[in-house]
């Protein structure tokens, strides 16, 4: 599967998030602005979580492409330590088990679970949980 | 330098009107507007006019008369009513002009707003993944704001009960009828931790303000209610946004900080020199969170405010008198100017069954949206 948009994660076998450095200020953000100013980083593969929400109803569409069929989500943003903080979805834990600093690690899925050629977007998971 | 005046107010009630146009109502509130006022359309030199998903606002002369007088469109996200007041009161400011309107209106459609990445610089696929969703973000905010200042999810349910119970005083508002504090506790979840209660919904609505200089005011035999102060600032460094896909570890402060320091600045006073204040409340967080970001309250204290009744009609700081957004709705270019009608009848002790006691003196506005902008404004009687 592929990453929902060109440029989004690093192509390894535990893939990272690409960020973007600004060449003069040296601040980090996500995702990597389409300019001269910025150099593609690839980010921390873990970090803690900042804050959260859990999405209890469906995004109207457009622009939603996630699934007709519709189970909330959380949507989160998660520190990457001495970097920046981004927004991405958590997977594999329970709504209430979530806690505000707990560690995390990245592991993107699909967008539509059910789809055979769904694309990929960032998500965060329990640090050491299994995939 | 000569101070502005609000000379005249209107407003087309919030809710839902079938069969009304935006513009209409917004026709409906500049007819209000004059006639408190007690003015025609053609004394009326020049019009700033916000909508956000209502159509042009200078249409509206069709109807109120073709004077070929100046009337200007502003498009400001959340900020377009307070932007339209500020650049009325500079025209008045600067001589060039003594009478003025400030008109808002809008009408959304149902369900929550339907924004666009394009229309906020975002690539495509932050859209296609499901993030173009306000109430993500004020969900976010205030989770990282409870853990932070040690705020209860009862605290997020009195800002809404007091907020339904003010709207049932409130003749333009949407939401009239008083909800239990368990009710609003237990409702169904939208964005954790705000239930359905918790959050405003889209609306429709109009609203018009009249601003002359002192001398028009005089002349017209108006009590004045002076604009000390009108700011609209965007946002600093390190603070944190709708749709923001990644803030910065370090944080900084708000539009909001800004707008409301500059305009206490201005005006010459300080948050405890506030009688009334109508604080951006499109969530029951906003309103608590924005107690503290408008100077009113430290981090932290609104819990001890809420349960001790400091921002009730009748409390230390009346907060948000009309029910706000959570009772009156939000469309978007009406909701701003709402807030200053609201505290010009405050002012005038025209309030009735929600008139904060002791002839308040001094009223406080603050509206906050996408993509960080935020503007304030204080009146004096």
């Amino acid at each position: 599967m592929k990453a929902i948009a060109e440029g989004l994660f690093t192509d390894e076998a535990a893939p990272r998030l690409i960020g973007g450095r600004n060449r003069e200020t040296g601040r980090i953000v996500f995702p990597c602005p389409a300019n001269d100013r910025f150099e593609p980083v690839p980010l921390s593969r873990t970090g803690t979580l900042w804050s959260y929400t859990i999405q209890r109803f469906r995004p109207k569409s457009p622009p939603y492409k996630g699934p007709e069929a519709f189970t909330p989500f959380p949507v989160a943003y998660v520190e990457l330590p001495g970097e920046t903080i981004v927004e991405a979805r958590l997977t594999d834990v329970d709504f209430d088990a979530i806690e505000i600093g707990m560690p995390l690690e990245f592991a993107p899925i699909p967008l539509d679970p059910d789809a055979a050629e769904s694309v990929l977007i960032p998500a965060f998971k329990p640090a050491g949980a299994a995939a | 330098m000569s101070d502005v005046c609000i000379i005249g107010i209107g407003i087309h009630p919030f809710g839902r009107t079938e069969g009304m146009s935006g513009v209409d109502q917004g026709v409906y509130a500049v007819r209000q507007a004059l006639a408190d006022a007690g003015l025609e359309w053609p004394d009326v030199q020049f019009a700033y006019g916000a909508s956000d998903a209502a159509g042009n606002p200078d249409t509206m002369v069709d109807q109120l008369g073709l004077t070929g007088a100046q009337f200007i469109n502003v498009r400001n996200g959340c900020a377009a009513g307070g932007s339209a007041l500020f650049s009325a009161q500079m025209a008045i400011k600067s001589g060039e002009c003594d009478i003025g309107l400030a008109v808002g209106f809008d009408k959304h459609p149902r369900g929550a707003f339907d924004a666009k990445p394009s229309e906020y610089n975002l690539p495509e696929w932050y859209g296609d993944a499901g993030y173009m969703v306000t109430t993500q973000f004020f969900a976010n905010k205030i989770m990282r704001y409870m853990h932070l200042h040690g705020i209860s999810r009862e605290a997020l349910g009195r800002v809404a009960e007091k907020a339904f119970r003010n709207g049932e005083k409130a003749p333009h508002a949407w939401r009239r009828q008083p909800v239990p504090l368990d009710e609003i506790m237990n409702a169904p979840m939208v964005s954790d931790p705000y239930s359905k209660y918790m959050f405003c919904s889209p609306a429709e609505g109009g609203v018009a303000l009249i601003l002359g200089s002192e001398k028009k005011a005089r002349e017209l035999g108006k009590v004045p209610i002076r604009l000390k102060a009108a700011t609209m600032r965007t946002r600093p460094p390190g603070s944190f946004e709708v749709f923001a896909p990644c803030v910065d570890i370090e944080r900084g402060g708000s539009a909001t900080n800004i707008a409301s320091r500059d305009a206490f600045r201005i005006a010459g006073i300080s948050p405890e020199d506030i009688d009334v204040a109508q604080l951006q409340d499109t969530e029951a967080g906003a309103e608590l969170m924005h107690m503290a970001e408008n100077g009113f309250c430290a981090d932290g204290e609104q819990e001890k405010w809420l349960i001790e009744g400091l921002t009730e009609i009748g409390g230390k700081l009346p907060v948000n008198t009309d029910g706000g957004c959570l009772a009156c709705g939000e469309p978007i270019g009406a909701s701003g100017l709402r807030q200053v009608y609201e505290n010009v009848v405050q002012l005038r002790g025209d309030g009735g069954a929600r008139q904060v006691p002791g002839q308040p003196k001094t009223a406080y506005s603050h509206v906050y949206g996408a993509p960080g902008v935020s503007a304030v404004t204080i009146l004096e009687r």
